[in-house]
């Protein structure tokens, strides 16, 4: 075999991978599934596609995107929004509600036993103690977010997620009777115009029968109204987001006017061609209202159609997966065949790259922000970072040290990423003080950049100690190399922690009137600042050499998760626009983690495997 | 002695003080933003950074137990200068160093500035509403007027502190003295019950409140309710001992020496030479949501010698900056039909801009020297 052949074949192997992932999704059944779900709705003060607001949804409550019916069969996101719209009986015994907490099961009676993979429960076996919840729930918001115990964490989750649920369902249908989708057609017939084609009226259309049916109506479409989730009904004028409706809103409307939105008509149609099983009336549906929407409102469409192509890409878990190929290739290539493999990791790495590029660029364009706008976003660009270092250095080194840092830090990053991702929508409304396109492009940019570079100094002296201590491959040259890639990524890190801190200064001089305020994510930047002075001043003055430069980066990794992570599970400060719970024992044990590594660099050098081979600094 | 002084220098200028002193400089920021759920970032900047050491309170017991940010940031200013002074050789390699030192010096001179200078204020104003003072956060002051002549009240403002003090006021304006009889920073008003001490105050609004002293709260949710019973003395027929407080909103109203007065103790007040009246307040929230997407407040700014009368508009991230003065849109209430402003004074707020401007610049020109180096070694 020829030298280049392998990591051809393999380059090769994953851009087709990927490049399939990239194709746009088809419809499973004959229902133009993919059409309805790029239909567009307002939510959280976004428009964005039904498919996003399905997947969320389930996320939210499930944790996972993808449905199983108790009949074994396999939803998309979107087809399970159209059962839990169209048809709540059936979609309350799909099992989407994730509950772990032993005593939220016992509250319903549950046993692991009765739950899809032991913790998925469908709301059908929920309904009998929703009141309960209720109770429990008014219990636990008495008591403060930042001291509730996990029992009543779960209990305002789950609470969370069945009203979340509830309203979705009441966006375009009543849930209390089994056929308002088709009293809602005769009502339709009775507008002095309307798109509906006028059947023969039968003899049940008497003026009595009539305005009892605009009565009922009346008080059903107010509830959807009330209710409802999803505002569907596209405002009048395209830059006016507040003119979107709910379809309730819509049809109270017709009472007095007389005349029935489109939008809200169409959503009828499709209910009452899903219900009634009519492909070709759901497929004629979605298509002569896509055709409207085309014309009225061409670039909010596109959008959308990029947006449930990048969901169904989702490019974020591919780039993981490659991430990890390349983690290990270039971790092997350190024992066997350095050249091939260290080829494929490098390849790897730069595909998984570029298709975090592409996932990132494509975000910017859809939310048209910068690319940090939330936690999670900083977590994404956190790991693009500190990739985008990593292809220079093992550029400029190529001895797959730069791969394997680039493979553990893209798939953990990645990682923090997807859970972040399960608090609901990640494209959500930027705050009003954050509201600032310039300062999220420089300052948030820049800092987050430095958390980058952080991070990476730290990873790259782990490497050094797992290869040091536990294998014999970490010689002179290695060692050498690997210092100077950590003086360097740290320089690099000073540079940008503190210019993004200053910008961060600016801002704030800007928007509360002082340069510097001592909140908690200032100071957060400013110790990531100060430890990386530390670093450098230490390397200059000699107090450090090879080892100790090595242990004062890996407290790095901890200094920054504490600014990043830490400070917003205080609570307090301007800045906390992050908050969340859960992550704290996560932060515990990544900690602990790298103290242990610290530890490991202060063996006694003889017990290191490596110490044969390597010259000690 | 000699060798002693020697050692003294050699220490303070050496590179292992610096990095002592970042050291030292990290813990208390850590500790200092630890310390934030129980202080509130008020008190946590008064206890560790304006400071030179840091008391922590353990059972009743005072003990220092940190070097305080007055003390850190000046060891490390005498530092950097020292080795500066001593071993630092101008070269063009080494400008990048010496500019980000230069910015540091600075920075840490700024923020010391600015510590002392700054002085932060706030401004309520009602849409309609026209005021030329902004009032303080923390500071409050016993405010007597004269207000016998309907169309000038005169003022004579005592600092709370003096009241803390227990001082003795006596002032040419006022034809009495006023003395402090009991200071409570917080305290809880009640009305007299058989229960209750008897009220210190003889006269006025004191006779049917009192005020008993309650443990300072530093909760960002609580405020301080500040209470002092203050005696008004005269050589004949003094008026008596009242009750002030900041939770009385009505002010105490007495006639003495034939004139009428007004006594209230309110937050300190800055005059300003101009009037800013509130026409209107924004308060937009995205589509569908409670999300706020920005404050904005509308408002006449007016001179009193007439040389500026117009419409200035304050938003998120876009203060009004006039007469040395910043106003920043800090919040809302009543509604969104009052508007509240941060008003702040800092004659230093330009040195953090330079300092920072100087050592983004050094540290650029330093990493890119160094990398174009590197760069140019690899590749050859």
């Amino acid at each position: 075999m020829k030298k280049h052949t392998l990591p051809l074949i393999v380059g090769f192997g994953s851009l087709l991978a990927v490049a399939f992932s990239l194709t746009s999704p088809s419809n499973p059944a004959a229902y133009d599934v993919t059409g309805f779900s790029r239909l567009p709705t307002l939510v959280n003060g976004r428009i964005k596609p039904l498919d996003t607001v399905a997947r969320t949804t389930l996320l939210i409550t499930q944790g996972r995107q993808r449905v199983t019916t108790p009949d074994a069969r396999t939803l998309t996101p979107a087809e399970w929004l159209l059962d839990v719209l169209y048809q709540p009986k059936v979609a309350n015994t799909y099992q989407t509600f994730e509950i772990v907490h032993p005593d939220l099961l016992a509250l319903f009676n549950l046993a692991v036993a009765d739950g899809a993979g032991g913790k998925r429960f469908s709301a059908q076996q929920l309904a009998d103690n929703l009141i309960e919840l209720e109770r429990q729930a008014k219990l636990a918001y008495d008591t403060d977010a930042t001291v509730r115990t996990p029992y009543q964490r779960a209990v305002v989750q789950l609470r969370e997620s069945v009203i979340l649920y509830q309203r979705l369902q009441n966006s375009v249908n009543d849930t209390t009777s089994e056929d308002f989708l088709f009293h809602l057609e005769r009502y339709e017939r009775t507008l002095p115009s309307t798109v509906i084609t006028k059947a023969p009226r039968g003899e049940d259309y008497s003026a009595a029968s009539e305005s009892k049916l605009r009565a009922d109506m009346s008080r059903i479409f107010s509830a959807i109204d009330t209710f409802g989730y999803l505002r569907t009904v596209p405002s009048a004028k395209i830059d006016d987001l507040t003119g979107w409706i709910t379809a309730g809103g819509a049809w109270t409307a017709s009472l007095g006017g007389g005349r029935i939105a489109y939008a809200a008509h169409v959503y009828g149609e499709i209910g009452r061609a899903w219900v009634g099983h009519h492909p070709d009336g759901f497929n004629q549906a979605v298509r002569a209202y896509r055709q409207n929407l085309d014309t009225s409102m061409p670039t909010v469409m596109s959008k959308c159609d990029v947006e449930v192509r990048f969901n169904s890409a989702q490019p974020f878990y591919t780039s993981m997966v490659l991430y990890v190929a390349a983690f290990l290739a270039a971790l092997v290539s350190w024992l066997k065949w350095p050249n091939a493999l260290g080829r494929i990791s490098f390849g790897l790495v730069g595909l998984a790259f570029a298709l975090a590029t592409a996932g990132i660029l494509a975000r910017m364009w859809l939310e048209s922000r910068p690319p940090v706008t939330n936690l999670y976003s900083s977590a994404l660009f956190v790991g693009w970072g500190a990739v985008a270092i990593c292809l220079v250095l093992e550029y400029f080194f190529s001895n797959a040290v730069g791969s394997v840092a680039a493979g553990l830090i893209g798939f953990s990053t990645l990682l923090v990423a997807h859970h972040l991702a399960l608090g609901g929508d990640t494209m959500e409304m930027m705050r009003a003080v954050l509201d600032s396109n310039f300062w999220l492009a420089t300052h948030v940019v820049t800092v987050t950049v430095g958390y980058s570079a952080t991070f990476l100094a730290g990873f790259l002296a782990v490497i050094y100690v797992g290869r040091g201590v536990f294998t014999r491959s970490l010689d002179a040259s290695t060692a050498g190399a690997l210092t100077r890639m950590v003086y360097g990524t740290v320089c690099f890190a000073t540079l940008f922690s503190f210019i993004g801190t200053v910008l961060g200064g600016i801002w704030a001089d800007q928007s509360w009137g002082r340069f510097w305020g001592w909140d908690p994510k200032e100071n957060g930047a400013l110790i990531i600042v100060i430890w990386n002075a530390i670093i450098l001043h230490a390397r200059w003055g000699g107090m450090v050499k090879q080892r100790g430069l090595m242990a004062l980066a890996i407290f790095g990794n901890i200094v920054t998760a504490w600014s990043w992570f830490g400070v917003n599970m205080l609570g307090v400060g301007l800045h906390s626009y992050g908050f969340m719970d859960a992550a704290f024992w996560w932060l515990v044990g990544f900690v602990v983690i790298q103290l242990a590594l610290i530890a490991l660099i202060a063996l006694p050098p003889q017990v290191w495997l490596s110490s044969s081979v390597m010259t000690r600094g | 002695m000699k060798t002693l002084l020697i050692d003294v220098r050699r220490i303070m200028v050496s590179l292992q003080l610096t990095v002592v002193l970042l050291v030292f400089g990290m813990i208390l920021v850590f500790a200092a933003t630890l310390d934030q759920t129980n202080l509130g970032i008020w008190g946590i900047q008064q206890k560790w950074f304006r400071s030179f050491i840091v008391f922590q309170d353990l059972q009743g017991v005072t003990i220092p137990i940190f070097p305080g940010g007055y003390l850190v940031g000046g060891l490390l200013l005498i530092n950097l200068i020292a080795a500066h002074v001593d071993r630092f050789k101008f070269t063009w390699l080494k400008a990048g160093i010496f500019l980000t030192h230069a910015g540091l010096i600075l920075l840490l001179i700024g923020e010391l500035l600015s510590g002392i200078f700054q002085e932060d204020f706030h401004m309520r104003l009602n849409e309609g509403q026209t005021k030329n003072y902004a009032e303080a956060y923390r500071e409050h002051e016993l405010a007597i007027i004269d207000t016998t002549d309907a169309k000038v009240d005169d003022v004579v403002s005592i600092p709370e502190i003096l009241l803390a003090k227990g001082t003795v006021v006596q002032h040419p304006d006022l034809p009495f003295r006023v003395v402090t009889r009991a200071y409570y920073p917080n305290s809880f008003l009640q009305s007299p019950s058989a229960i209750t001490p008897a009220s210190l105050a003889t006269v006025g609004l004191g006779l049917s409140v009192i005020a008993s002293p309650q443990p300072v709260t530093y909760k960002p949710t609580e405020t301080n309710l500040i209470s002092a019973y203050v005696e008004l003395i005269s050589p004949d027929n003094s008026p008596g001992v009242f009750l002030v407080s900041t939770g009385l909103v009505a002010p105490q109203l007495f006639n003495y020496a034939g004139r009428s007065w007004r006594m209230t103790l309110r937050p300190k007040r800055i005059y300003e030479p101009f009037s800013l009246t509130l026409l209107k307040f924004s308060h937009d929230r995205y589509a569908g949501t409670d999300i706020p997407k920005n404050f904005s407040s509308r408002i006449r700014l007016k001179t009193s010698d007439g040389r500026d009368d117009r419409d200035v508009v304050v938003f998120m991230n876009n203060p009004l900056r006039y007469a040395g003065l910043t106003f920043y849109q800090a919040g809302f209430e009543n509604n969104d039909r009052t508007s509240i402003l941060q008003v702040v004074r800092n004659p230093s707020w330009l040195v953090p801009y330079v300092a920072c401007a100087l050592m983004s610049i050094g540290l650029l020109a330093q990493f890119g020297i160094h990398l174009a180096g590197f760069v140019v070694k690899r590749s050859s």
